[in-house]
């Protein structure tokens, strides 16, 4: 039975361009305060454009009228669990967006005065110091945008560290369980990568470590807890393996927020890591960014780090470009600044004791879920699992339905899907990750509601393989969009 | 729930993790505050800022007013707390904001084909010269030296590690606009791209038809880039472009100190499946309504793995969606308006203070003072709570004594008089 949801009725909305007339207007000027200028008589007529083919022409109300209805088409947190595996969904508290929009923190220009940006350089040191304390590493940069463009800094730095020793190596090995960022960015970093196999229990095998581990090796990049949700219990031994024959380790932190507290990567051998603040410490998802990858190193990778560094004088702070051996900038200014301003206000608001907190939260929500679906859904793998669980489709599937199906139905339970087909090394992978900030009585309407579907599996298996059946929008065809793409409007 | 899950206490949820990786004690972190002292917290960082200070920094992050109704759109929670569109069904209403802003894009670019968005510039142009390397099969690249130092910068670190070669070529020192003899004599036949800004660096609008000729001319690709959006709306597009990657920082998004921006990456039609990053495509759905999606993702890294056209994996979709409010909101009159008010102004300011630059400029431009530092003038400005120019020497050496000037529709008259009187005494 759906309890989550009932249907009401949905505004439709075109595109903009289809509301669009000649002469309709949604801004306003002041009159200049100084003389016309003609363009084409200080440009050059050449130069001057005509009006902007095809541009909307539109009044302020139609504006904020398209936008409320287009809101309304989509699925948010704000609305109830997003339990989508490795992407950390949690609660965005509201105080983050306020306090980044403050005047002197959101109008600050990057190439300002360093004596009138001491507010904003305090923040980016005060974030610092608190994410090297959480990851138990030694430095940090928080100039990558994002959890990808982390692993590229990342990776850079193992290329930096291994040159300035005589040989970058060739080769990075990435557990066949991992991000397809992982390879993407090795790639992008100038490296071959291969592959390395999970044992039966999807954890690192040590033996296979052993055997592909050689001196073309730079770094495993390896992600802990793996994307099973699972603590690699060997990572001492896998990190020691890497490190006796001179390779480093990376980790991947897209699975930190089952760790703050609890364990530390520095305390386990990692050499470099990034840190996805949109997930970890709740800067909003935004429908797809903007996020931030800040990338903590132990000491031997702290003389690479990007220009410039935050420098801590005596009674002020300064920025450093003074970095011989530095991989150089990865992006323009100081990084996704307002986002560590969130990032910053989630870790004042919870503290020490707040963060480890929510850590136990997001693991014990984690487990509830397994313990309450396992009689229904498959576990290929035992191992206890974190802050995420793994199932996979093998009982549906004997009935002709995939994972794909289940997260359609789920939609029509009022739940954002979960995480499908992900994993690579489960087959049908359903990846569930509820996060801490969903309550027992949330958590159990999503049990309910894949207790169900399940039922469905056996009793009304067109219901689940034709979902959803209440969305606005019903199944689209994905085929059709990539093989006569249509990327834009045109009259 | 731990009595469900069979467990007796919270650390049991742990015991999978060897004894020795475990931490031992709290984390030296201070316990947590409430709502009211994180505010005070960050005012008091907010107050020590250029808070309450007239500015005429430009140089890729520029002062332009911000409608209310952008931050009205943006904190919706449907938008705010989503993730990136995978199931349509449920997202459509990012999937349409995309689609207007990839739409948007191109018209203002002229360009044929626009992704999601990118990070910002600095990160668009590397991928926009991997683009270029991948469809030329050629590896080396030519960036201008009028093109943002810091975007260069990127370049070089994103260039050296897949072993790129990457050259500069100069700038005319009368016109500041690019060296079009230096550029002829470095292009050759391993040349994959030539990177050029419009208006440039140094503010100067640069002829791209005569720099795609002479890159064309040799096989290779031009790539357009621009830091300043608000031109798009008065000055000709880069139609003879081949990609054109820039910055939509000026579209209703905050300096913020210098991120999160947006940066766009579009191209000609052919190139299409050798875009980075996110597309979303028009397509139907069961019932044959029009529908939304992401699009051509076998380029992208969840699918090829290594082997893909980037390892970007999110656009900046809130920040994508504060630039599209703009764009709808100022429309095809309101941003023609706003770039020749922002022209006047600079105009205005360039009647007072001489350009270095003969070249045709928008919105900002370099100048000296007879026999005052750049550096002099500003320390004597932020008396008078103005921000001056950005000083060039740490960027161009050559241009130690000149600072680099922006006036927006945000800039006043009577400050522009006063860095006036401050150039001339």
């Amino acid at each position: 039975m759906i309890r989550k949801v009932r249907s009401h009725l949905s505004q439709n909305e075109g595109l903009i361009f289809e509301q669009s007339s000649p002469g309709k207007i949604g801004y306003q000027l002041p009159p200049l305060d100084v003389p016309a200028v003609d363009p084409a008589e200080a440009l050059g007529a050449a130069q001057v454009r005509d009006g902007i083919e095809g541009f909307p022409e539109v009044s302020e109300v139609e504006v904020i009228r398209h936008f409320t209805r287009l809101s309304t088409w989509n699925y948010a947190i704000d609305l109830g669990m997003y339990p989508l595996g490795s992407c950390t969904m949690k609660y965005n508290p509201r105080i983050n967006e306020a306090v980044a929009r403050l005047e002197g923190l959101a109008w600050s220009h990057p190439y300002q005065p360093e004596s009138l940006s001491q507010g904003a350089m305090e923040v980016v040191a005060h974030l610092e110091d608190a994410l090297c304390e959480i990851t138990g590493l030694d430095a940090i940069t928080l100039q990558p945008a994002a959890g990808a463009h982390g692993e590229l800094t990342g990776i850079l730095l193992v290329r930096a560290l291994l040159e300035s020793q005589g040989n970058p190596r060739k080769r990075i090995l990435v557990p066949d369980s991992a991000h397809g960022t992982n390879p993407a960015t090795a790639g992008i970093a100038g490296y071959g990568v291969q592959n390395v196999r999970s044992n039966d229990q999807g954890m690192i095998d040590l033996e296979e470590l052993s055997r592909l581990m050689d001196d073309d090796v730079a770094a495993l990049m390896v992600t802990n807890p793996n994307t099973l949700g699972v603590f690699e219990e060997n990572i001492i031994r896998a990190t020691e393996i890497i490190h006796a024959k001179g390779g480093m380790v990376y980790m991947d932190g897209a699975n930190l927020n089952a760790l703050v507290g609890i364990a530390r990567p520095g305390d386990f051998g990692i050499d470099v890591m990034h840190i996805n603040l949109h997930k970890t410490f709740s800067t909003p998802h935004g429908g797809g960014g903007p996020g931030g990858g800040p990338v903590a190193v132990k000491k031997h990778l702290e003389p690479f780090l990007p220009v410039p560094r935050l420098k801590r004088l005596s009674d002020s702070l300064t920025w450093d470009y003074d970095v011989p051996q530095s991989i150089g900038k990865v992006r323009a200014f100081y990084g996704n600044f307002g986002v560590l301003v969130r990032a910053l206000a989630y870790i004042l608001a919870h503290g020490g004791p707040g963060l480890r907190n929510a850590t136990v939260d997001a693991v014990l929500n984690a487990n509830y879920i397994r313990h309450k679906l396992a009689p229904y859904f498959d576990l290929p793998y035992k191992r206890p699992n974190m802050h995420e669980v793994v199932f996979s489709d093998d009982r549906q599937a004997a009935k002709g339905v995939r994972t794909g199906d289940m997260a359609k139905r789920l939609i029509d339970y009022g739940f954002h899907p979960y995480t499908v087909s992900f994993p690579l090394i489960v087959h049908g992978a359903l990846m569930i990750e509820p996060t801490e900030t969903e309550s027992k009585q949330e958590l159990d309407l999503f049990i309910d509601a894949m207790i169900s579907i399940a039922k469905e599996v056996e009793e009304e298996t067109e219901k689940v393989t034709s979902a959803p059946h209440l969305t606005r929008t019903t199944r689209v065809d994905e085929v059709t969009a990539a093989r006569k793409p249509i990327v834009r409007w045109k009259p | 729930m731990l009595a469900a899950c069979g467990l007796t206490s919270a650390d049991e949820l742990f015991g999978q993790i060897p004894a020795e990786a475990r931490i031992h004690g709290p984390l030296g972190l201070a316990p947590g505050i409430s709502e009211y002292e994180i505010v005070d917290y960050f005012k008091a960082k907010s107050e020590r800022t250029s808070n309450g200070y007239a500015s005429f920094l430009g140089a890729g992050v520029y002062s332009h007013y911000r409608p209310v109704v952008v931050d009205t759109v943006v904190s919706r929670g449907e938008f705010l707390t989503s993730y990136t569109p995978y199931q349509s069904e449920i997202s459509q209403g990012t999937l349409v904001t995309i689609f207007e802003f990839q739409t948007m894009i191109c018209q203002l670019t002229g360009m044929d084909v626009a992704n999601a968005s990118m990070y910002d510039a600095s990160t668009a142009v590397p991928e926009a010269a991997m683009m270029a390397v991948r469809i030329t099969g050629r590896s080396r690249i030519l960036v201008a030296r009028s093109v943002h130092p810091e975007y260069r910068e990127v370049q070089r670190t994103y260039a050296k590690n897949q072993g790129l070669p990457i050259e500069e070529f100069g700038y005319d020192a009368g016109t500041g606009q690019i060296d079009l003899a230096d550029l002829e004599a470095k292009l050759d036949k391993q040349t994959a791209c030539v990177i050029i800004q419009s208006p440039n660096f140094f503010g100067i609008i640069e002829d791209v038809k005569k720099a795609a000729e002479l890159a064309h001319a040799h096989g290779a690709l031009l790539v357009f880039t621009f830091s300043e959006a608000v031109s798009l709306g008065l000055l000709e597009p880069p139609r003879d472009a081949d990609i054109v990657a820039g910055e939509m920082q000026s579209f209703a998004i905050s300096p913020s100190y210098g991120g999160p921006f947006a940066g766009i990456i579009a191209s000609k039609e052919k190139y299409i499946r050798q875009l980075p990053g996110r597309l979303v495509g028009q397509t139907l759905d069961s019932e044959g309504n029009r529908a939304f999606c992401l699009t051509l993702a076998t380029r992208e890294q969840h699918i090829r793995r290594e082997k893909a056209t980037s390892n970007i994996c999110t656009n900046q979709a809130l920040i994508a969606l504060m630039g599209t409010v703009f764009m709808e909101l100022y429309g095809k009159q309101g941003l023609r308006e706003l770039a020749t008010q922002n022209l006047a102004k600079a105009h205005y300011l360039g009647s007072k203070i001489k350009p270095h630059f003969s070249g045709p400029y928008f919105n900002e431009f370099v100048a000296s003072a007879n026999g005052k530092s750049p550096e002099a003038i500003n320390e004597e400005l932020l008396g008078k709570k103005i921000i001056g120019g950005l000083p060039l020497g740490k960027f161009y050496p050559e241009l130690k004594d000149a600072a680099l000037l922006c006036a927006t529709e945000m800039t006043k008259r009577s400050d522009m008089d006063t860095l006036a009187e401050a150039f001339q005494q």
